[in-house]
């Protein structure tokens, strides 16, 4: 198990000092100037070497994102732009850090808008934290008045300007184009790519949209040594990781653990063990709701990393939001539910994603209930592969995993629930 | 989902004065000409303030930041947050029913929602106190079920809870914010399991719902005097180097300026020539400068930049022609319009004459 000294986020459920008082005590903003005195390719090299891969979802090794910044201007400013906007279910991660450890966010806004000459930075949090904005926002303040932000930031002698701004309750504005478009004023529908944010992202200007935890945890990193990062999680699967567990288990929580953990330490020693025993496991979503489910014999010895999760089982870390299942659950409506949500959620632009998000729940809707044909569920199968990488963002794939993962896992249950209802038995299986 | 204009809408819409002032030091985060970037903000202020939003509070919104009111009708009918009818006139309750809420029993809380306030989502209660909503997660899935109600999170909730809530809020009361069990925050129920040495026993709240007590605002309308506004941005935006290069860039690349906003007094479009520069100051007379802060509308922002125009006195003030009125309206960089608007010349007369405004 992971040590608290190791820890990065130290002040995760607030229960220590919130303020930048208590932020220093605990080694923040800690010889900030020095860092930044060591030039934008140090501290790039450093990030490399460090491994972290991006903690949004994609997984895409943050160094190599910043590399991608023009290293001369050419005339138009660059931008950092900080993705806040939380709202993959089952995530709740980034929340802890902006109300009980602003300062890890707020340094790090400072040294990551330094690697990529930028003096300005966005953070774009979603609309429902109100709590939370206001908690980062006077984090901000005092960092302002304490001179760490502004003019000469932290006398790094570098002007750095670090501004709060929110959604509205849009899911998709997690999409970083869509977010950017957002930022802009507009109504958050992904752009097309290229151009990149790296070469024309906000307001036609160069800009790298980095998730909360990504940032965040740059200044310990660079505190402490890549190698330190390094040293946790497999190869290729570096580092410590904030991981959200929810649903069935006795105590869900938000821990930060390394990386390559298995799932069934990660869960019996921060979580309580799962609902009803391990028996009791009917299947987990293991990195939001976005990557297909998996079935519970198959978690127990599971390793928590990108690689073994998308390479052995088929579906992915994403923000590392576990989803427990236990088998009192209807996983043909849990799965329906989520259909809900892309359909809910999805913006309207393409539309295989429009279209094809209302068929998918529509027909999930009928097999909730067994009032469906047994061909169908090739039906549907054919209807996501009709969905995944038609669209211009990722939400289309997004809304089409969980499906896949339920056909690919739990085809039985469903088959079951149609015969039930063909043969008029409503079976306990149906009823379940 | 469609998402229209209510049938019913009323007259008018102002911010108060205290919301005005936050709004306009909102739009003075964003490079110049991209005003629009405010919208999302002070749109959900005009929430805020109101409740929900109506077609006046929309056109309001645009003519502030020179937007088409399609514009900005089409970004409040896009997200999700933005109400479009009334709603109740305590609270609008939001339970979460995506995945993680649901499978810990958010539909029952639902339930209590039909039986206690609507059949249906977004219809106001019988007494007109409340109206109800199933929204998409609201990120506190470790914490389910739970539900928004104001500014706040109610969290770990069962459905006696949800009831109780309710009937609090009925007769004015103003429950606790945060986890309705024994939880702190997202901690593992009943012990933490890590970072048990930075626990600091006199700390009872968690940031959310230490800032709902401090602030005492969790269902109320927001006039804007709940949390002070710091007068800083402008000062810190405007004279580092990457607002210079911003603005030039963003004026390269973007071919369509926006026109400057309408409500403002003064126009902005050539900012140097608007009227005539008044006589300015080297410095203070002898005799000191003046508390220019008793000006209503100055701060100490707007003091020092005043200073740095060469204005000291409240006789310089008020022996401003209208001409030179719009020069410094024009010339109050974050501020612009504010002479007009608050009428400093008359103040400054009352000032300079020994009296109080």
């Amino acid at each position: 198990m992971l040590q608290d000294q190791d820890r990065i986020f130290t002040n995760l459920y607030g229960m220590h000092d919130r303020t930048l008082a208590g932020a220093q005590l605990r080694g923040h903003w800690d010889g900030t100037a020095g860092i930044i005195q060591k030039g934008r390719d140090w501290i790039i090299d450093q990030m490399k070497a460090s491994g972290l891969r991006g903690r949004g979802g994609a997984g895409f090794p943050t160094g190599l994102k910043w590399s991608f910044m023009p290293k001369e201007s050419d005339g138009r400013p660059s931008y950092l732009v900080i993705n806040a906007d939380e709202s993959e279910p089952g995530t709740c991660k980034d929340r802890e850090i902006m109300r009980h450890d602003p300062h890890t966010l707020i340094e790090g806004a400072l040294i990551a808008s330094f690697a990529m000459q930028a003096h300005t930075c966005y953070i774009y949090i979603r609309g429902e934290y109100i709590r939370e904005r206001e908690a980062l926002q006077r984090a901000i303040d005092e960092a302002y008045d304490a001179g760490l932000l502004g003019r000469n930031a932290a006398g790094s002698g570098w002007d750095f300007d670090l501004f709060l701004h929110h959604g509205a309750g849009a899911y998709i504005c997690g999409e970083e184009t869509a977010l950017l478009e957002s930022l802009e004023g507009k109504k958050g529908m992904p752009r097309m790519k290229p151009p990149f944010p790296a070469g024309a992202g906000l307001y036609g200007c160069p800009t790298t949209v980095n998730n909360v935890e990504s940032i965040a945890v740059v200044p310990t990193i660079l505190r402490r040594g890549p190698e330190w990062f390094a040293g946790f999680g497999r190869q290729n699967n570096a580092g410590t990781k904030l991981f959200a567990i929810s649903g069935h288990v006795n105590k869900p929580c938000v821990v930060e653990e390394a990386m390559s953990i298995s799932f069934e330490e990660l869960i019996e020693k921060h979580c309580g063990g799962i609902r009803g025993g391990w028996d009791n496991l009917l299947a987990v979503i293991p990195g939001g709701s976005s990557v297909p489910c998996v079935r519970g014999e198959k978690m127990r010895d599971a390793i928590m990393d990108f690689d073994y999760l998308r390479g052995d089982l088929g579906s992915g870390l994403g923000t590392a939001a576990v989803i427990v299942m236990d088998k009192q659950t209807d996983i043909v409506k849990a799965i329906w539910r989520l259909s809900k949500f892309y359909k809910h959620e999805s913006c309207g632009q393409c539309t295989p994603c429009r279209e094809g998000t209302g068929w998918m729940m529509r027909v999930m809707e009928r097999l909730v209930r067994g009032e469906a044909d047994l061909e169908e569920i090739d039906m549907l199968w054919d209807v996501t592969k009709q969905v995944e990488g038609h669209t211009i963002c990722a939400l289309g794939d997004a809304a089409a995993w969980p499906i896949q993962g339920l056909i690919r896992n739990f085809r039985e249950e469903i088959e079951d629930r149609i015969k039930a209802q063909k043969s008029g038995k409503l079976s306990a299986i149906a009823a379940e | 989902m469609l998402r229209r204009l209510h049938t019913e809408q009323p007259d008018s819409f102002a911010f108060s004065p205290a919301n005005m002032v936050w709004a306009e030091n909102q739009i003075s985060k964003y490079p110049e000409g991209r005003q629009a970037s405010a919208v999302i903000p002070l749109l959900w202020r005009a929430q805020e303030q109101e409740g929900w939003l109506s077609q006046k509070a929309i056109e309001g919104v645009a003519d502030m930041l020179g937007m088409a009111y399609i514009r900005v009708l089409e970004v409040a009918s896009f997200y999700f947050m933005f109400q479009l009818q009334p709603v109740g006139s305590v609270a609008h309750i939001q339970i979460c029913g995506t995945l993680s809420c649901m499978i810990c029993g958010a539909e029952d809380l639902m339930a209590v929602c039909k039986e206690k306030i609507a059949e249906k989502p977004h219809t106001l209660s019988s007494d007109g106190k409340f109206s109800w909503e199933e929204v998409e997660c609201l990120g506190a899935c470790t914490n389910a079920p739970m539900a928004q109600i104001g500014k706040d999170y109610y969290e770990d909730l069962t459905t006696d809870g949800l009831r109780q809530l309710l009937d609090d809020l009925s007769n004015g009361k103003v429950p606790q914010v945060g986890p309705q069990n024994s939880r702190f925050a997202a901690e593992p129920d009943g012990g933490i399991t890590s970072l048990t040495e930075f626990v600091n026993g006199s700390i009872k709240l968690n940031a959310s719902a230490q800032l709902a007590t401090d602030i005492g605002d969790t269902v109320k309308r927001i006039d804007g005097t709940e949390v002070p506004v710091v007068q800083g941005w402008e000062d810190q935006s405007n004279g580092g180097a990457a607002k210079a290069v911003g603005k030039d860039a963003s004026e390269a690349v973007a071919p369509v300026a926006k026109p400057a906003p309408k409500a403002e007094a003064a126009p902005t479009s050539s900012e140097a020539e608007t009227g005539t520069r008044p006589a300015a100051l080297e410095a203070a007379r002898e005799t000191g400068a003046d508390d220019l802060k008793l000006i209503k509308g100055v701060g100490p922002k707007l003091e020092q930049l005043l200073n740095s125009l060469g204005f000291y006195h409240f006789d310089q003030v008020a022996e401003w022609t209208a001409d030179e009125v719009a020069w410094v309206d024009a010339n109050l960089e974050g501020f612009k319009g504010r002479v007009t608007r608050d009428d400093w010349v008359a103040q400054a007369k009352v000032l300079a004459s020994g009296s109080k405004t």
